[in-house]
């Protein structure tokens, strides 16, 4: 099982998704400079939080034209497992691996808070090891993580399942007042539809020990490990 | 042929735009209570070499489509002058 963390200038949240996939995952992991154009044979890559760019112009506009896309976008097309965590999402948003846009929040704060997340599906290599309805208690920490997409694809999202978490109270209520930026329906995180795509503007890589205050973000690290394990990629 | 280029983007009239409504609620405060909305976009300024306007437009709807501008939630306007 070998990781890659992807380095944009601006990322930020680069070096808590290596310490989870290398220290707390033990897998093979490396940080991938985005000028580089491979990812070094990675089963996994990660697209790391962070103000990739500064957020010039909007939030991963700039970033989706790093060299390192080129392989990425190759890698995410041929079915190969790609998370996206807060500006990661971002990213993948703006090069078209996942529909929607990620709008500035409605409360015009950027919000650092605990967040509740229910699972919505486990038909993804990223939650395999979790029940439908277990609730994650995963952190937050952006500006524009206002989730939105128009009817026509939100209904598509929901047919497919393709809604893997959606803000929740803390007893597993999907309810306006979860919702700590104004996402559509409460959307935490889509996949695409190969499965294979994740992104989510929650951070799991916050979330994997318990001396951080949660170790539920560390279930969407152990469902890739299993996922591994039982198959391969 | 150089050409002075403008470019306009702003939130899409169905989309929210809580930077919008911010300015919108501030300048109520402020007693200017006639603003029936507030739209909060971007103003770009190129410089660009093409061949005639026409190409010149062209090359930039092409980068509002691809990088300036989102076309899911934003609108552009285009504005081309010869330097």
């Amino acid at each position: 099982m070998k990781a890659a963390v992807i380095v944009f200038p601006g990322s930020n949240c680069d070096h808590d998704a290596l310490h989870v996939c290398g220290p707390v995952m033990r897998w093979d992991t490396v940080p991938v400079w985005h000028e580089s154009a491979s990812l070094e044979g990675a089963d996994l890559v990660i697209l790391p939080g962070g103000f990739s760019y500064g957020d010039y112009l909007r939030c991963g506009a700039i970033a989706r034209f790093s060299p390192i896309m080129d392989a990425v976008i190759k890698h995410a097309n041929k079915g190969g497992l790609t998370l996206g965590i807060c500006n990661g999402f971002q990213v993948l948003i703006e090069a078209g691996l996942l529909p929607g846009a990620l709008l500035r929040n409605n409360c015009m704060e950027f919000r650092c808070v605990w967040t509740q997340l229910k699972v919505q599906t486990t038909e993804c290599d990223f939650t395999r090891g979790l029940e439908v309805g277990d609730v994650l208690r995963v952190p937050i920490a952006h500006g524009e993580g206002n989730y939105f997409a128009r009817p026509d694809v939100l209904k598509q999202l929901n047919d497919q399942h393709r809604v893997v978490f959606r803000y929740c109270t803390p007893d597993g209520k999907i309810a306006p007042e979860a919702n700590p930026n104004g996402s559509v329906e409460n959307i935490a995180g889509i996949l695409n539809e190969g499965r294979n795509v994740l992104g989510m503007m929650p951070h799991p890589e916050r979330a994997s020990e318990a001396v951080l205050g949660s170790g539920d973000g560390k279930r969407v690290f152990d469902s890739l490990a299993a996922a591994y394990a039982d198959i391969g990629w | 042929m150089r050409f002075n280029c403008e470019v306009y983007i702003r939130p899409r009239r169905d989309i929210l735009d809580p930077q919008g409504d911010a300015v919108k609620a501030a300048l109520a405060n402020l007693s200017f209570p006639g603003v029936d909305s507030v739209k909060v976009g971007r103003y770009l300024v190129l410089a660009l070499d093409a061949n005639d306007e026409g190409a010149a437009r062209k090359q930039l709807d092409e980068m509002c489509e691809k990088l300036l501008a989102n076309p899911i939630t934003e609108d552009f306007e285009i504005k081309v002058t010869p330097a």
